[in-house]
């Protein structure tokens, strides 16, 4: 059995170990704003936070994160996230909008490590991230639009 | 175990599937699981006609026959309706309509779709009128109740008014009389002077939840106690199943069955990683009697042998033989050839089964032909169509790929269903390696292209032979396979296009921008070559061969000012550019390139100029612009799938089917360019001009022609 915090609550999950924390917050959890793209840490579609870091929850384990915590989406808060999401509203970021989740995610964790991301940074933190809609130019835009919007 | 032997209450899958319940249940983990958006609207929605619906809440929500698959049909239909209905932008909503081909059909080919940039175009007048009958029943209905003439009444911002008297209210509260009005035999639309809303950076109606991850995609519809079904496919095209044991797949934890469908190994599970696991587990072996056993390299030679032979006549201006043989010409010659290529949507395909108590049936999916999907859905479980309900889904990206005739997709999907009985609900989901491996690609062509040039260095002759998959199945010319080429916009006297279609096991598909995809590519490097050779700018030059096209001209002499064409190119660089007109909308690029240091094309930045007609929503716009250029970028650098030898697919995932990714992805700048024509599309134009603009930045820059793809392959 593993016990592990999901936005602030306590959770068990005692099915196959070998499940991807994917699935359990998915199937399980029913906690569906994290996607599947790849299952092969290649698209970022997946991206959660785990104790505080972006991780691809599509190769981790649910055995490995006994005691973590963990953060979706859904339950993404914080002024880096009200800028990230302020700021993806403003410059209407998404298309099809099914990669933003975990666009968004790995944007969160990044402001929160970085508070004035320069382009390198942004390309370090979100070149893990696919967006097949190509919505880069924006999330770029987006990203320095937070962090201006951060900063007064 | 079979299915049937399941106990489907929602304890039995609770404990059988090892989930405890924890202590403390936050608000938000309480929330139920989506269960899918259906169509049309929830039934509190009054409906005023077929694509207008009403709220009590005063909200206006447009059935939408048009998938938002993020090219922003929502948005723009929505807009229309909210300007001739004046509603305020904020009541506006979105649904997608029924299933119905003949309620919804796409006035450009008769069934209801999504495809070849046609939402807005079509819609234009349709979805106009929808509104304005709607606006002239509700003021119909408010006079009434008001005893005032209809002529008093005026609607701003989503609020009736009569100003002698004073009375005002929303939408709302005359959503049922409005409703039991007659619709106006020739409701009057606005004329474009009076536009409020039209031409305005409206914010996305489908923004918000594409942020906050309630956004519902056919992924996350989970109908309780639903089965997760997966397909083990071959890894060739047209192979078999010949013998499979499932006997360890079927020992892995909460794998429920497994059957054999036409496509390949079902696998039944409780939840999705099991249904993967068990996937893995399975040992097939695979009969390649049917499948295509050539290599890319193959198929290939094998095309290139048609070049010789006559082939099917698209276009025959003038006299080209004439031209080529006349005295003193120089002729110019290339030969490109272009892989496959997946679509690879973000979200895969997928599908999810309910039937209802009453034995009907609903289907969850995103599908670019949902009347299409349902007609096969029924067949295949022996239903009549009027016992299932297709209800799209927002979906996750397509590009074409969602657009299957006869819906194989679905049919793989409702054999899938149908062999486990229904007692369950189920949802199918594709993986990103049954993506990349399931065929339906944007198909190999080899082009080759002769050019005339003649003793006063004036282009005389041009003559285009594209082998290549028909996409629509034909034996005779196929005009998605020369579109682009067979209409060139330069003024080249003598001009012939021929086709030669040829038979592949691999199935074929449109991929966004269809035929433009290899004929944009190969039409505006060859061009630019010829142009170079005569001592020509490729801009001026360009603009010489395009007198009478004034569109062309238009955006082309944009996008050069906006580049500043002409200007110095920073060290290291050089500029490229290509105008291409599809689906009725014109685009020019220009790049500025550089190398990387992986040897290949750095893009820095593209100008852009787009001539769509009246601009719905320049927002829009300008985003489908850059997705477009991404998209096709990412194509021309990195992607092909490959048959290797003996005719596996060799690729499965991105990280061998490699996306273009943000460090790559240039600065874009887009300019639309002001008019009245009538609005046409831009969900795939973006695409075609940018290949070639790189082809001759990385030419110019290089000395190297691009006459393979994709150029990561090459360098
Ligand atoms: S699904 Fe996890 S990285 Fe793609
Ligand atoms: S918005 Fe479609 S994949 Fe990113």
């Amino acid at each position: 059995m593993v016990t592990f915090t999901l936005n602030g609550t306590e959770r068990t999950f005692n099915g196959d170990p070998d499940t991807p924390l994917l699935w359990v917050i998915r199937d399980f959890e029913k906690l569906t704003g994290t996607k599947y793209g790849c299952g092969i840490a290649q698209c970022g579609a997946c991206t959660i936070h785990l104790d505080g870091m972006p991780r691809r929850s599509c190769v981790t384990p649910i055995s490995m994160i006994e005691g973590s915590d963990v953060v979706t989406i859904e339950g993404i808060s914080g002024k880096e996230a009200e800028a990230i999401k302020t700021a993806w509203a403003a410059i209407d970021v998404p298309q099809c909008g099914y990669c933003q989740s975990g666009q968004i995610m790995s944007a969160v964790a990044l402001l929160q490590m970085v508070p004035k991301p320069t382009d390198d940074d942004i390309n370090s933190a979100m070149t893990g991230n696919i967006c097949r809609c190509a919505t880069y130019h924006r999330i770029r835009a987006a990203i320095h639009a937070a962090a201006n919007s951060m900063e007064g | 175990m079979a299915i049937q032997d399941i106990d489907i209450t929602r304890r039995g899958f609770i404990a059988g599937s090892g989930l405890v319940i924890g202590i403390a249940m936050a608000p938000k983990l309480l929330k139920a699981a989506p269960t899918g958006v259906p169509a049309g609207g929830g039934p509190e929605l009054v409906p005023m006609n077929t694509f207008v619906k009403i709220g009590t809440d005063d909200t206006v929500t447009i059935l939408s026959k048009h998938i938002e698959m993020g090219q922003g049909p929502f948005t723009g239909l929505a807009t229309l309706v909210a300007e001739e209905m004046d509603a305020d932008w904020s009541q506006m909503r979105a649904v997608h309509a029924p299933a119905d081909n003949d309620l919804y059909a796409n006035l450009a080919y008769g069934i209801q779709g999504t495809g070849g940039s046609t939402s807005i175009a079509n819609s234009f007048d349709q979805i106009r009128i929808a509104g304005a009958t709607a606006r002239a029943m509700l003021i119909a209905a408010a006079a009434k109740e008001w005893q005032v003439p209809v002529s008093e009444i005026t609607i701003k911002k989503g609020r009736i008014r009569h100003a002698a008297t004073g009375k005002e209210s929303g939408f709302g509260a005359f959503a049922e009389r409005a409703a039991l009005q007659n619709p106006p035999a020739e409701p009057k639309l606005k004329a474009p002077e009076d536009f409020i809303l039209i031409g305005t950076d409206l914010p996305k109606l489908d923004t918000r939840s594409k942020i906050d991850g309630t956004a519902v995609f056919t992924l996350d519809v989970m109908p309780d106690n639903a089965l997760i079904a997966v397909v083990a496919h071959p890894e060739h095209c047209g192979a078999t199943v010949k013998h499979f044991d499932d006997g360890e797949a079927r020992k892995v934890q909460g794998v429920v069955d497994v059957k054999q469908v036409a496509s390949g190994i079902a696998v039944y599970a409780d939840n999705t990683f099991a249904g993967l696991k068990g996937r893995d587990a399975l040992h097939i072996e695979w009969d390649l009697s049917g499948a295509e056993t050539r290599s890319s390299e193959e198929i290939a030679a094998d095309y290139v042998r048609h070049f010789d032979e006559p082939g099917i006549v698209a276009t025959n201006n003038g006299n080209v033989d004439g031209a080529f043989d006349a005295p003193g010409v120089q002729t110019v010659e290339a030969e490109i050839i272009f892989p496959f290529l997946a679509h690879a949507p973000m979200e895969s395909l997928d599908a999810v089964f309910v039937m209802a108590p009453d034995g009907s049936l609903d289907i969850y999916t995103g599908a670019q032909f949902p009347a299409m999907d349902r007609q096969v859905a029924a067949e295949i479980l022996g239903m009549q169509q009027s016992q299932v309900r297709l209800n799209t889904q927002m979906t996750g990206g397509a590009f074409g790929r969602k657009a299957q005739f006869g819906s194989p997709y679905m049919q793989e999907a409702a054999a899938v269903y149908a062999a486990s009985g229904g007692s369950r609900p189920l949802k199918h989901m594709w993986t990103r390696e049954d993506d990349i491996r399931g065929g339906f690609y944007r198909p190999m062509y080899a082009h080759k292209l002769r050019g005339a040039i003649n003793q006063k260095g004036e282009i005389t002759a041009w003559e285009q032979i594209i082998v290549g998959q028909s996409i629509l199945g034909k034996v005779d010319l196929d005009e998605t396979s020369v579109e682009g080429a067979s209409n060139l916009p330069y003024a080249i006297p003598n001009l012939k296009v021929t086709s030669h279609n040829v038979e592949l096991v691999v199935p074929p598909l449109w991929w966004r921008s269809v035929g433009h995809t290899h004929t944009g590519f190969a039409v505006e490097t060859f061009v630019d070559e010829l142009l170079v050779k005569i001592g020509r700018d490729p801009v001026e030059g360009r603009l010489g061969l395009l007198s009478g096209r004034p569109r062309h001209t238009g955006v082309l002499r944009k996008a050069a000012e906006m580049a500043d064409w002409g200007s110095a190119v920073p060290e290291g660089r050089a500029r490229g550019v290509a105008v291409v007109e599809s689906f009725h909308s014109y685009v020019a690029q220009v790049v500025e390139v550089s190398v990387d240091p992986e040897g290949i094309p750095r893009v820095h930045k593209v100008w852009c100029a787009v001539d769509c007609g009246l601009a719905i929503n320049p927002n829009v716009i300008k985003a489908q612009m850059e997705g477009g250029i991404g998209y096709g970028l990412g194509a021309v650098l990195f992607d092909a799938v490959t048959l290797g030898t003996g005719g596996k697919i060799v690729q499965s995932n991105f990280h061998d089917y490699r996306s273009i990714r943000i460090n790559e992805m240039p600065e874009v700048a887009v300019e639309i360019i002001k008019s009245s024509e009538r609005p046409t599309g831009v969900g795939e134009p973006g695409v075609p001009p940018i290949g070639p603009a790189v082809a001759n930045a990385w030419r110019s820059l290089t000395g190297t022609p691009v006459r393979q793809l994709p150029i990561v392959n090459i360098v």
